[in-house]
Order: C-alpha cells, then sequence, then structure tokens
C-alpha cells in the first residue's frame, strides 16, 4: 500500500476506459462502431466503393447466394446478346447509313457506344437501375453516419455553450436560455424539423446537417446547464476565481473538464438521434438531393422494390442501419456505466 | 398553495413560450422563408400576378403587421385556406383530427398497458436470462427503423398474407379501428413499445429498493402482492407523467403511419403540405401542436402532483 501512495491516482478517463474494458457487450459495440467508422473513411478517401451510380449488373440483379438457388438458364441482357451477333438485314438498306457515316467522318476519335458487359448477380444483389447495393449500402452509410456525427457534433457544441452560460450566469441569462429551451421543446422534434424543411426549399447535405444541429441541442443544454448550476459553487471553482481566473477560463478550463462525461454521453445518444431523422427525411425526400445515396433514400427505393420480390436493397440498408443503431445504443448505454463516477467507490 | 392557483400560475408562465414559439414560426416562414409569391405564381408568372398574390397574401406589408396578422390568425383560428387545395385550413384540422386520435389513442392506451406488464414481468425476474434477453431484443427492437417496420409490415401482413387491408380508410369509426387501423398500431406499438418498456423497469427497480418494500416482504406478503400493489402504486406516478408527456413523440410514429396507410389524419396532411410548400398548413399545425403539447405537459405534471402526495403545489 506505502509503495502504492507515490503514484498517481487513475484519472476519470483512466478508470472509465477501465471499466467499459471489463464491459463486453460494451468493448463488441464499440468494435462494430469501430468498424463502421473506418469503412466510412475509406469511403471517404475513396478506397471502397467510388462510385455507386456505375451500373454494373443486369436490371435487379439478385445476390450472388440468393441467385444459385435459381435455375441456371436466366438469360444474359436480351437487348446485348441480340445487338453482338450478325443483325439480318432480309434485304433492307439501313436508311440512315449515309448519314451515320457522314457523322462518323466527322468525329473520328468518337467511340462506339458499348453494351459493357453486366453482371447476372451482385455481391448483396442491384437496384432497378443494375446499380451494386454493397456500393450503394457503403455509400449510404458514410451519408447517414456522416450526417448523424457531424450534426451531433454541432448540437452537442451549441448545446453545451448554452448550457454553460445559462448554468454558469444564471438570473436573467438562465431565464433567457430557458425560455428559448421551453420554446424549442414546445414543438415536437419531428414537426420542427419538418417545418424548417420545408421553409429551405434547397435540399442538400450541409442544410440536412444545420437542420438536425440547430434543433437538437436541446437535450445537451438541459443536462449540461444542471451540471453548471451545481459545480458554480463548488470551492475549486471559486478558489480560480479567488486566483483571478476569469469567466471564462472557469466556465470552460475547470468547470467543462468536470462535466465532460455528460457531453460524452449525450453526444453519443444524439448520433442515434440524428441518423434515425436523417433517414426518415430522406426517406420522406426532404434529406438529401436525388444523387446522393443515403440509408433513407434506399429505403424509398427498396419500398417499391419490395412489391416485385426484389428484398435485397431492402434487407441491405434496414440491416446495415439496425447494426450500427444498435451497437451505437449498446455503446452509449456502456459509456453511461463506465462515467458514472457514482460507481467509483 | 392550492390547485386552482396553481393551474392559473402555469398557464400564466406558458404565455411567454407559445409567444416565442409564435414567434419562431413566425420568423422562420415570413422572414427566412423568403417570398412565398414566386412558387405560388408558377413557372409563368409575370410582375402582375406576383404583385397581386403578395398583395393577398400581405407579404408586400411591414414585418410587424405581417407578426399581427399571424397572430389574430392564431386567436381566430382561421388561417385562411390552403395554398394548394384552396380548402379551408380550420376545415382540414377539424375533418383530420378524428382519424389521428383513432390511430393514436389506442395506440398510447395499448403500448402502456404492454409496457406496463412486460416491465412489471422482466423487473420481477431481474437480471434473470429473461430479463437480460428482453433488455437486449428491446435495445435491438428500438434500433430497427419504424420505416423498416412499416414496409415489411404491409408487405408480408397485408399484400402478402391479406390479413389486413393494404392501406385505407372508412367513415364508420369501428370497422376503421377493427379493419383499418389495426395493422398501423400493431407496428406503431413495435417500435414505441420498446423504449417505454426500459425505461418503465427503471422506474420499478428504483422502487423495488426502497424500505417500505423491505418492510412489506418482512410483514410476509408475497412477491406478486409487493409487486403489483405496493410497487406498481408508486412507480405509477412516473409513468403515468411519461404516458403524457410521450404524447408528442407518438405524433412521429403517426406521421409515418398515416402515410403509409393513406390513414387521412393530420400527420399526412403535414407531409403533404411540406411537399407541396403549402405554408399555412404547416403554420397552423406547429402553433397548435405546440400548443397541445404544453397542455399535455401541464397535464402529466397536474396528475404527478395529485398522485404524490409528497409533492407540493409550489
Amino acid at each position: 500500500m506505502s509503495a502504492r501512495a507515490s503514484e498517481t491516482s487513475p484519472g476519470l478517463w483512466t478508470l472509465a476506459w477501465r471499466r467499459l474494458q471489463q464491459d463486453r457487450v460494451g468493448m463488441t459495440a464499440l468494435i462494430v462502431v469501430g468498424c463502421y467508422l473506418v469503412v466510412v473513411l475509406l469511403a471517404l478517401m475513396g478506397w471502397v466503393a467510388p462510385d455507386w451510380t456505375r451500373e454494373v449488373g443486369v436490371n435487379y440483379a439478385p445476390p450472388v447466394f440468393w441467385a444459385d438457388d435459381q435455375d441456371e438458364t436466366a438469360q444474359p441482357s436480351q437487348a446485348g446478346q441480340a445487338l453482338s451477333g450478325p443483325v439480318p438485314l432480309y434485304g433492307l438498306q439501313d436508311p440512315l447509313a449515309t448519314e451515320l457515316a457522314a457523322i462518323r467522318a466527322q468525329h473520328p476519335g468518337a467511340q462506339e457506344a458499348t453494351e459493357v458487359p453486366r453482371r447476372l448477380s451482385l455481391p448483396l444483389g442491384g437496384d432497378k437501375w443494375g446499380h451494386d447495393v454493397l456500393t450503394k449500402v457503403i455509400k449510404g452509410s458514410e451519408t447517414s453516419i456522416l450526417v448523424g456525427l457531424v450534426a451531433a457534433i454541432l448540437a452537442t457544441l451549441l448545446g453545451t455553450v448554452m448550457g454553460a452560460v445559462a448554468g454558469y450566469f444564471g438570473r436573467w441569462v438562465d431565464d433567457a436560455f430557458n425560455w428559448l429551451y421551453g420554446v424549442f421543446t414546445a414543438i415536437p422534434y419531428l414537426l420542427l424539423v419538418f417545418a424548417i424543411a420545408a421553409v429551405l426549399q434547397q435540399k442538400g447535405v450541409v442544410t440536412l446537417v444545420l437542420i438536425l444541429g440547430l434543433t437538437g441541442w436541446t437535450g445537451v443544454f438541459r443536462l449540461v446547464r444542471a451540471e453548471y448550476l451545481k459545480h458554480k459553487s463548488r470551492e475549486y471553482v471559486l478558489a480560480a476565481g479567488a486566483m483571478g481566473a476569469s469567466h471564462m477560463r472557469r466556465m470552460f478550463v475547470h468547470i467543462l473538464p468536470n462535466t465532460s462525461h455528460v457531453i460524452l454521453v449525450q453526444l453519443s445518444q444524439n448520433v442515434v438521434g440524428f441518423i434515425k431523422s436523417e433517414v426518415i427525411l430522406s426517406f420522406l425526400g426532404f434529406g438529401v438531393p436525388v444523387d446522393v445515396v443515403s440509408w433513407g433514400s434506399m429505403l424509398n427505393e427498396a419500398q417499391n422494390e419490395l412489391i416485385l420480390g426484389k428484398w435485397w436493397q431492402l434487407a441491405a440498408a434496414g440491416v446495415a442501419m439496425a447494426i450500427l443503431v444498435t451497437a451505437f445504443s449498446m455503446l452509449t448505454d456502456a459509456l453511461r456505466d463506465a462515467l458514472d463516477p457514482k460507481l467509483k467507490y | 398553495m392550492n390547485l386552482t392557483a396553481f393551474l392559473f400560475r402555469r398557464l400564466w408562465q406558458m404565455i411567454p413560450t407559445l409567444l416565442g414559439v409564435v414567434l419562431l414560426v413566425f420568423l422562420l416562414f415570413n422572414w427566412v422563408g423568403g417570398d412565398p409569391a414566386y412558387v405560388l405564381a408558377g413557372k409563368m408568372a409575370n410582375p402582375d400576378d406576383i404583385a397581386n398574390i403578395r398583395h393577398q397574401l400581405g407579404v408586400d406589408r411591414p414585418l410587424w403587421e405581417q407578426l399581427l396578422i399571424f397572430v389574430s390568425q392564431i386567436v381566430t383560428g382561421d388561417f385562411g385556406n390552403s395554398w394548394a387545395t384552396r380548402e379551408p385550413v380550420s376545415e382540414i384540422f377539424r375533418t383530420r383530427l378524428g382519424p389521428s386520435l383513432v390511430l393514436l389513442v389506442p395506440m398510447l392506451v395499448l403500448e402502456t398497458l404492454v409496457a406496463i406488464v412486460v416491465a412489471l414481468t422482466v423487473a420481477a425476474l431481474r437480471g434473470s436470462v429473461l430479463d437480460r434477453t428482453l433488455m437486449v431484443t428491446s435495445t435491438v427492437m428500438m434500433s430497427i427503423s419504424l420505416l423498416v417496420y412499416i414496409i415489411v409490415g404491409q408487405y408480408v401482413f397485408a399484400s402478402l398474407l391479406g390479413w389486413f387491408p393494404v392501406k385505407g380508410w372508412s367513415d364508420h369509426l369501428w370497422r376503421n379501428l377493427t379493419t383499418y387501423a389495426v395493422l398501423p398500431i400493431l407496428l406503431g406499438l413495435m417500435v414505441s413499445v420498446a423504449p417505454s418498456v426500459r425505461l418503465y423497469r427503471t422506474f420499478i427497480l428504483d422502487e423495488v429498493g426502497q424500505d417500505y418494500v423491505r418492510t412489506a416482504r418482512a410483514k410476509g406478503l408475497s412477491e406478486r402482492r409487493i409487486l403489483l400493489v405496493h410497487v406498481l402504486r408508486n412507480a405509477a406516478i412516473p409513468i403515468v407523467t411519461n404516458v403524457l408527456m410521450g404524447l408528442p413523440a407518438l405524433l412521429t410514429g403517426a406521421f409515418l403511419l398515416e402515410r403509409f396507410f393513406a390513414i387521412p389524419g393530420i400527420g399526412r396532411e403535414i407531409i403533404m403540405a411540406v411537399e407541396r410548400s403549402d405554408f399555412p398548413i404547416i403554420k397552423a399545425a406547429t402553433v397548435y401542436v405546440a400548443m397541445a403539447t404544453l397542455l399535455a405537459n401541464l397535464l402529466g405534471d397536474l396528475l404527478y402532483r395529485v398522485l404524490d402526495p409528497r409533492v407540493h403545489f409550489e
């Protein structure tokens, strides 16, 4: 015991990390979330899934594992076959042959439109146009996760600063921010988001992030404000004030680290919430523009495909989202358990 | 302080918040949103048309005058006509409220009942395999998007198996309740029950550790009686509050469910209004739903105080 006394006692984060490592569910969730983030990063760099708009398969190409069950007589793109063979002309002259030759002479370098060989099946199947669903899911994850992450960071930042100011200064400042909080929470979240989406006519990923971020700060605000109310009269803050620390310094250098566990859990919770909101908005067509794919827009397409029995895009987007959200929720729970200072003793 | 005084004070306190909501909605639509005349006039608009529409809408007047118009619209309930269908907005809300309630009220009642029963069961068996399995299941169920439930559910149970109509609505309450609303309600429950179960379980577990439970056990009461009479009564306080505060969240489900199942309710109307930039409907909906939310919160608070004699009306 005496040997240990000289060592510095482990800090909050070290203790939290140790507790998280003990939590098998939490660690699994962390690994799953990490995998998603790696894929998103790779997709962002363009190393995987560079172009989801390429039509690599036949229309509604089934997934590889599913195609085996069906009979092998499925014809490759029939239009392509008919064109590739010699076309019997039955003595007819092509009426446009001379003009075609003239056009070709004018543009000597021009390439003939070639039928790109299309695959009969794709790893996770293809959509209506033959886009690879696997590529789409990766790109969709990139969009949905990035939107959720950036919006959550924005909302958490806003909520933290506002909560800090309100809780620290109290009095009329607190009243003003509380009023704003009351206004924003009086309108159900999705309705507020719909209203803003209706007003802002331009669609875009940035717009989406702004909408979600600017409306989603309320949860963080409430908790951070409560923390600051609690901390502002503690001895260490008063001591810092006596030593001449400015308000800013007391708020963000001294108190903020002591509320960081609350903020981190809220951030994690917000990511999940915003991903869900993004999916709903994009599904309804109020979210990402048409040239961007997200889980929501995939589900929208999949809705019509399912009626034709083409279930793979729905399954891919649904499962990808479900796994991430499950893992993220469990990680949030694990973080909360690991960071709860009450459990320390 | 007595009940009436408390009520009046809380209602009085709601006024600034309501004014804030009105201001927020107003700024959003009349200032951020820019000039709606161009949207309304269409592609082949000439300046006269636009000036005419601007005059009709009142957007050529100063901002403070527009705000007064908006406030008077809220007070009188007369938001004019829908831009898309020319139907009076008040008429739209009056006729669409019924179907929304037919969907939401049974959903709220069933959700509460199912969640309480499941939460009591898992709380009684806390720490057991069943408890942990159910908790994990509920996390997974919460994680699947309501969209996926609806798409798959509608396809499997309505299109494929034909147990329910794919979509539709009738004029008869009973027929709606027993035929058209069944599948939407069940699908809505799939997502809304899980979070409630988790929450109610913690409420119940909070009570289980209390001294009065130990006393009841020491008196020799059965576990069942302790849980169903002693614990449930105390846990009911946060549960009731939560049910009322959860009303707005149900609305989210109603948006999607009404749209998918073509139920002519308020949620579907709002989504269509957003699609068509039908500002009067969205403005009215936002303000009135905010009012309803505030009232629901007040009611929750009130019930909380009535149920729990330890809390005083301050």
